[in-house]
């Protein structure tokens, strides 16, 4: 962890509240959306960085979960469909002194906007990235989104969906993110404590939130949320313990890879300890492919934390040295630079 | 031997060889060479998409016109006077366009049988009789350029990559240009490479000479300096005018400049400029695709810098959905079109003016915005800055129409004093704008632009979108009036820029009332072979008034008045009549259109019998 993702962003004097983010808008999701969670987790946290509210920016697509911005009474930007990240890149690239927020959807973020997303990802452009992922698309009302399970039967596909559904985690890793993390909706603690991770992190952060959709979509993540199996299909992921859930735990394959394995069936020394700072990202792309076949066992919790500068404090850093090399631009230099002459 | 020399009062040049040969290279040296004189000038880059066509073909030809004179020019020029040619497909793609009785340099060396076949030549036209009428001077080019190299530890093919410098000393003596600035250019440009400087210098230095002492010329030109308005000049291509001018709207503006953008032809070069100019605090962002150019740019403008994004057509067709979001959250941007042929892919390096029609209605819904259209290279600068004025002013997206021949084509500039600019800044939002609370959408009374209230400004957090807002609050609204109400607004709020820009001029020196009844109008990069056109109209003792449009939305007021006022309307374009379509929409005027899509600008002679004949039909 880096922590220098809002060291440029002035704090704030005054204690702040829950009470300080909520905007006059009426929230207008569906009764029992997962959003509703989100956004109160969100709410009650943002206070606790002590940021000034007006350097707080939420810029989000189109989708449901992209109505966030409306909510937060910060500065917001409800964009179009897909672009989030490219708008959030010019804002948060011309402004180091912004938090810039981007709240996006699977649909959002991985059909239309995919370009934009891994572009974002590798040019790691100091802003975070919260993906709300349902797999479904809600807001055109119920077709199938790119993180929808094969063979899903929706209003577009009657006989089953055919194309393999991305997996947000691995994407992001292989799209060289320097931050990326999973979380919940319905587990407020741990939903914050990843975001203040994703906020101090410098440089763009990934938050993938299962995100449930009680119309389209309902009972999507129910394994996760549902106590009789929740503890044993979690793997926590927290830097420096030992990956395991309640009856599980994690080990390297005697082919080169990771597998999981009843937790009492290992020694302690043979479980893998979790190094979300290591510089190579293929331990954590396999961890994210731990989850194959869908919600055996779902890793949860900061994938991948890695220093790396940002997109915008190297652009800052080239406009400095050009100063310092040639001065401030001058206008009457600049138009009588070259070949002139003189007439009259 | 002393040679003759011989007044000329315009010679125009076009040099063209294989897109290896160096020819553009060759082109612009002459042309500053020829603007350090002190001549009038113009210039026409013409050359293939492809970086390296198959060599010795006709598509990989590439070729450079320069008009120069002792007055003040419009345009490249027609015809050339004199042909370049460095190989046979060079002269066999530009022949057509050689007056006969025009000179004809001819690179002999390259004239073999294999040249020759690859272009569909039989036998070779420098010997075959077939170029009787026009003056033909065969020379060696290459050879004797890889003879004056012989003490250079060169290769032969090494040598042989100079002949564009001995072309280029030759034509330097044939026209008597300086030669300082060429030999200075070359000791920078192959500063690291010391030898090969020398040896550029040493063909160049022989071309001279050989024109000197060679029989094949007997008479060498002379074009006295032009009387142009006092000043300090510079040539310029429009790419690094508009360059230019969107730093010193920048500065004028007081707003940083980001420029989000993807290479696409022929627009790069802006983007290229621009990056180089850092120490203006520009930040310049190369996006992963033109969609995102625009929203970096139109997300940088939100945090309340200058956003620029620049683009030729195809860009722009991918940019629609963003430049409306700019249309709706009423934030200033700038979109560069540097017109290209189309549709689609079309032909990348050639020019043309089709996209008026996208750039004013290529969004969905009723989203209005201002298009300004530069009418020369150098106009690219102050068609610019008046972009950003309006962008800034009214906080809207403005289109900015250039297009690739004014993109490529130079001119002498005469340099305005950055003191002389006009000033372009406005202020942000502070507080509230109604009582204790702010409405990011209630508007100036005079503008109707509604404030710029950037993040970071406490008590003045908003949330704006693409869903329709209520009119003041900014707040989600589906209600029915309102969206008519806000509708309408955005389209007053544009046609009310109409105040603000200059009317439409007409040169008339008769007036309708003098007899003078066909009106020749025109837009963007015509300015120059319709000035050129009328010119010789007017010469030859004919009647006919001009005016140029560089406002294409809102137009100047008196717009309509002024296209009543004469019997007749000619409006020549490069496309199929797109503001002929407008005009006759909005004026009821029956104009005449004009229309060539060669991809090619088009030649003054050519309008000048298009005018003649309006004027002479009843």
């Amino acid at each position: 962890m880096n922590g220098r993702g809002l060291s440029l962003v002035p704090k704030s004097d005054a204690k702040q509240s829950m009470k300080d983010y909520k905007s006059d808008q009426e929230v207008r999701w569906c009764p029992g959306c997962g959003d509703y969670a989100i956004l109160a987790a969100v709410q009650s946290f943002v206070p606790e960085l002590g940021l000034k509210r007006e350097n707080m920016v939420f810029v989000s697509g189109i989708g449901c979960s992209s109505r966030f911005p409306y909510y937060m009474n910060t500065y917001g930007f409800h964009s179009i469909h897909g672009r989030a990240p490219a708008i959030a890149t010019g804002l948060a690239a011309s402004r180091p002194d912004l938090s810039v927020w981007v709240i996006t959807g699977d649909g959002d973020s991985l059909s239309i906007g995919g370009n934009h997303l891994i572009h974002a990802l590798r040019r790691n452009v100091n802003l975070n990235i919260l993906l709300f992922n349902n797999r479904i698309y809600g807001l055109t009302k119920g077709q199938y989104s790119p993180t929808s399970e094969v063979g899903k039967i929706t209003k577009s596909t009657p006989m089953g969906s055919l194309d393999k559904p991305f997996n947000p985690i691995s994407l992001a890793i292989g799209a060289e993110a320097s931050f990326v993390a999973r979380t919940l909706d319905s587990d407020r603690k741990h939903l914050q404590s990843v975001l203040r991770e994703a906020a101090e992190h410098n440089g763009t952060s990934l938050v993938e939130i299962y995100q449930n959709c009680n119309i389209f979509n309902d009972g999507a993540f129910d394994q996760l949320k549902d106590p009789e199996q929740r503890d044993d299909i979690t793997l926590r992921l927290e830097h420096g313990q030992p990956i395991v859930s309640a009856s599980k735990a994690v080990r390297r394959s005697a082919d080169g890879g990771i597998e999981v394995v009843d937790r009492a069936s290992v020694r302690e020394e043979e479980i893998l300890v979790h190094d979300a700072h290591r510089a190579d990202p293929s331990l954590a792309f396999a961890l994210s492919r731990l989850d194959e076949p869908a919600f055996e066992h779902v890793p949860v919790g900061i994938f991948r934390s890695v220093d790396r500068p940002s997109y915008d404090e190297q652009m800052s850093a080239q406009l400095e040295e050009a100063v310092a090399q040639g001065g401030r631009g001058d206008l009457d230099d600049l138009l009588l630079a070259g070949d002139t002459w003189r007439i009259g | 031997m002393t040679k003759q020399v011989q007044q000329l009062d315009r010679v125009i040049i076009r040099f063209a060889g294989d897109s290896g040969d160096g020819m553009q290279l060759t082109g612009d040296r002459f042309t500053a060479g020829t603007a350090e004189f002190g001549n009038d000038l113009s210039t026409l880059p013409n050359f293939p998409a492809e970086i390296r066509a198959p060599a010795g073909t006709l598509p990989g030809v590439s070729s450079f016109q320069l008009h120069f004179a002792d007055h003040d020019i419009l345009t490249p020029g027609d015809a050339p006077n004199v042909l370049v040619a460095m190989n046979p497909a060079a002269l066999k793609a530009n022949l057509g366009d050689l007056p006969r009785g025009a000179d004809i340099i001819a690179n002999t060396d390259e004239f073999t049988k294999r040249n020759l076949q690859k272009v569909g030549y039989d036998a070779s036209p420098l010997e075959d009789g077939s170029l009787a009428e026009w003056r033909v001077h065969a020379v060696p080019l290459t050879s004797l350029t890889v003879k004056a190299l012989e003490g250079f530890d060169l290769s032969k093919k090494d040598a042989e990559r100079s002949k564009n410098m001995f072309a280029l000393g030759l034509l330097s003596w044939l026209y008597h240009r300086p030669t300082e600035a060429t030999i200075s250019f070359l000791e920078t440009k192959f500063a690291k490479k010391p030898d090969i400087a020398k040896a550029n210098i040493a063909a160049f230095t022989a071309g001279w000479n050989y024109g000197e002492t060679t029989e094949s010329f007997s008479v060498s030109y002379e074009v006295k300096p032009a009387k142009l308005p006092a000043g300090v000049y510079r040539n310029i291509s429009g790419n690094q005018a508009l360059a230019y001018g969107l730093i010193a709207a920048s500065v004028q503006s007081k707003l940083p400049l980001f420029l989000g953008s993807y290479p696409i032809t022929p627009a790069s070069d802006i983007l290229h400029e621009l990056s180089k100019h850092k120490r203006f605090g520009i930040r310049t962002f190369q996006a992963e695709d033109e969609i995102a150019g625009v929203g970096a740019a139109l997300g940088a403008s939100f945090g309340g810098a200058l956003g620029v994004t620049t683009t030729s057509g195809p860009g722009v067709a991918l940019k629609a959905e963003t430049v409306g979001l700019a249309v709706t959250t009423e934030l200033p941007l700038i979109v560069v079109d540097v017109q290209r042929a189309g549709p689609s892919t079309g032909m990348p390096t050639k020019t043309e003016q089709t996209d008026l029609l996208m750039a004013m209605y290529g969004r969905n819904g009723e989203s209005p915005l201002p298009v300004v259209a530069p009418m020369s290279p150098s106009d690219c600068f102050d068609a610019a800055v008046e972009a950003a004025r309006l962008a800034v002013k009214y906080r809207t997206p403005v289109m900015l129409l250039s297009d690739g021949y004014l993109a490529n084509g130079s001119e002498p500039w005469k340099v305005p004093a950055a003191a002389d600019l006009p000033d372009i800044s406005t202020e942000f939002a502070s507080g509230p704008n109604d009582g204790e609370t702010f409405l990011p959408f209630k508007r100036d009374p005079e503008t109707l632009a509604r404030p710029w209230a950037i993040p970071g400004t406490p008590g003045l957090e908003h949330r704006i979108g693409g869903i329709e807002k209520a009119d003041g609050t900014g707040n989600i609204s589906y209600d029915p009036d309102n969206h008519d109400r806000m509708v309408r607004l955005r389209q007053a709020k544009i046609d009310g820029i109409a105040k603000d820009i200059p009317a439409l001029e007409v040169d008339d020196p008769d007036g309708p009332e003098g007899g003078t009844r066909v009106l020749v109008l025109g837009w963007g990069s015509t300015y120059g072979p319709i000035a050129a056109a009328v010119r010789r109209i007017r010469s030859a003792g004919g009647k006919v008034a001009q005016a140029h449009l560089r406002h294409l939305n809102p137009l100047p007021a008196n717009t309509g008045e002024v296209l009543k006022s004469y019997d007749k309307v000619l409006l020549p374009e490069i496309n199929l009549g797109q503001l002929a379509l407008l005009l006759r929409a909005r004026f009821l005027v029956d104009i005449i259109s004009y229309n060539r899509v060669r991809g090619l600008p088009f030649k003054a002679e050519e309008l000048a019998g298009v005018i003649q004949d309006v004027i002479d039909s009843e």
